[in-house]
């Protein structure tokens, strides 16, 4: 039970990558989970489709701030078009942990922002995704 | 058509009668709880608190391979075997719809219906089973009373004063009015220690033609002063509705020594089954409210030009009611009364003391709400450096199952500056060990995040 606290998440949640705000983003979206109450947000700079620079911000739970924490590190460099296909299982594989129902949504939190941002800066993500793949 | 109303008509009065003769009709009465404590409602009675503890079936099975440390009571509560006998019993032995059969199953099964309900009126001392109305929970009751009567006599810029305490059921419906009706939403503020402040109130009364607040909260355990309350409202000229989820389940409750209008609460905290719930109301008050669902039963006749409501309670009771749920509410009022509401409050007073001794001197940890005299077996806190759904989810692996989050109190959460919560919460059935067993899950939670 407790092995979904190891090393590596406590490590990303003390410590998170790309944790903080950019100056004029050009894309800025807020998401909170309605479970817990926890708001995250995420600035991006973009380049011709591509990521320059990610920020993610506010308080969560070692499950959320981990997973952005994560999932930010892969998208800097990243096209646009290659992160809307970006599954809930990707983020699940990202923890490498058993995840229960109950914290799903913490886990899924950084993507659901991930996507809000996509969309923000002109993506349709019903053309890279499968309907029901819920964040 | 005619001969339906008169059966109708017979009908109803034969319920009329029912409940009323309801007490002294030895038929089919579920057994006695056998009593843990001997004599009850005395305040200084040993009562056998490990023999309360076996009344719960579910507190033996383990939890991850650990002994199940249940401390989520405030969200709901376990159910004693008496309870799931009255209900099982039911089902088995009795099951018939209500108030419409004149064969002898279904009288029994109304018997048994009404029993309840003289039960679980005396439980709160109201005057009359008339005055107990069977909803789904707390939620529903407080609805009631927004829809049936609010909407009655509520008119644009009249005040309902709430507090920034309320849990979400005691907010929305009043929002929901607010939208529709242009009535004015006041709020008792909260102190530091959590508790109301009412230096303001005769000032945030003006204009006020309800008060609804809770009478104990669900996130700090704070027992609210309704004695002070009340009588300062009815001053006022304003009612007030106790919002008791709380409160029915840990406290000796008197509505007719508090002189409430109406109170609200619900069966599965206080060892009953979900999907039933209580409004008690002033006869005077409920006589006079429009039903609140349309429907059987509580209509006494019903032509296609319209509807005459039937008597009190069941103009509040639309369609077959949850029927085994109400038994087994009836059940479990006798369960809690064998030992005594006055010996619970104690018993979950005296590990309250317990556990802010051990937790309290805790190196970073945090611990919200009023001391000990002032709540009830409510502890709510924080430690420093990890989110409360990680602590819940470390001790639910320990076995403990306690609440993260913002406890349906959003607006409190915010005025006490946390986005989320822990919360361990005590019943009767809850030991000293169950609060060790807290005390190093906390240790542990603090190893794991090493802080």
């Amino acid at each position: 039970m407790d092995s979904i606290y190891r090393d590596e998440i406590i490590e990303h949640y003390k410590h998170p990558r790309n944790f903080g705000t950019l100056d004029e983003p050009d894309v800025h979206v807020e998401a909170n989970n309605p479970l817990c109450g926890d708001k995250l947000s995420m600035d991006l700079k973009l380049h011709d489709g591509v990521v320059q620079d990610v920020r993610f911000h506010g308080r969560g739970c070692a499950i959320s701030q981990a997973s952005a924490s994560m999932l930010t590190e892969q998208m800097v460099g990243a096209r646009l078009e290659d992160l809307a296909r970006t599954t809930r299982d990707d983020v699940l594989d990202n923890l490498g942990i058993e995840v229960s129902y109950a914290r799903i949504k913490c886990a899924t939190l950084s993507l659901g922002l991930l996507r809000l941002a996509l969309v923000e800066a002109g993506l349709s993500l019903s053309d890279y995704l499968k309907e029901d793949d819920e964040a | 058509m005619v001969t339906n109303i008169a059966n109708e008509t017979t009908e109803h009065n034969s319920k009329v009668s029912t409940a009323e003769i309801a007490a002294s009709d030895p038929r089919n009465i579920v057994a006695p709880p056998a009593p843990s404590a001997t004599t009850p409602e005395q305040g200084d009675v040993a009562v056998d608190w490990e023999k309360v503890r076996g009344d719960f079936p579910i507190l033996r099975r383990t939890l991850h391979d650990k002994r199940l440390v249940f401390l989520d009571s405030t969200a709901t509560s376990q159910k004693p075997m008496l309870v799931l006998d009255a209900m099982d019993d039911y089902y088995r032995t009795t099951n018939a719809n209500i108030h419409r059969g004149v064969y002898e199953l279904s009288e029994v099964a109304t018997d048994r219906y009404e029993k309840a309900r003289a039960r679980i009126g005396r439980f709160i001392n109201a005057k009359s089973s008339r005055e107990i109305i069977y909803t789904r929970n707390a939620t529903e009751a407080i609805n009631l009373v927004a829809h049936s009567w609010a909407r009655t006599n509520l008119k644009p810029g009249d005040g309902v004063l709430l507090s920034k305490m309320e849990h979400h059921s005691n907010l929305v419906p009043w929002h929901m009015l607010a939208a529709e009706r242009g009535i004015t939403l006041r709020f008792l503020d909260v102190d530091y220690d959590g508790m109301l402040v009412l230096d303001r109130l005769d000032e945030q009364l003006e204009g006020v033609k309800l008060v609804s607040v809770t009478h104990m909260s669900n996130v700090l355990g704070t027992i609210n002063p309704v004695e002070e309350i009340i009588p300062r409202s009815h001053a006022a000229g304003a009612l007030v509705m106790l919002d008791a989820a709380q409160s029915v389940p840990h406290l000796p409750v008197d509505v007719q020594a508090l002189d409430v209008d109406f109170l609200a609460f619900s069966g599965h905290k206080m060892c009953g089954p979900t999907g039933i719930g209580v409004l008690y109301g002033m006869r005077e008050l409920l006589e006079a409210m429009p039903p609140f669902l349309g429907g059987g039963d509580m209509i006494s006749t019903v032509t296609l030009e319209g509807f005459t409501p039937n008597q009190l309670p069941w103009k509040f009771e639309a369609g077959t009611p949850a029927i085994a749920e109400a038994i087994g509410l009836g059940a479990a009022v006798d369960y809690l009364s064998s030992i005594g509401m006055s010996n619970i409050h104690r018993h979950e007073q005296e590990l309250t003391v317990y556990a802010l001794e051990r937790i309290l001197p805790m190196r970073g940890v945090r611990v919200y709400g009023p001391p000990a005299e002032n709540k009830g077996g409510v502890v709510s806190f924080e430690i420093e450096g990890v989110h409360p759904h990680d602590i819940a989810t470390i001790l639910d692996g320990e076995g403990i199952c306690i609440r993260a989050g913002h406890h349906c109190c959003q607006p409190l959460m915010h005025h006490l500056d946390v986005p989320a919560l822990a919360r361990a919460s005590f019943y009767l059935y809850t030991t000293r060990e169950d609060v060790d067993a807290l005390v190093e899950g906390i240790v542990k939670v603090q190893e794991i995040f090493g802080v």
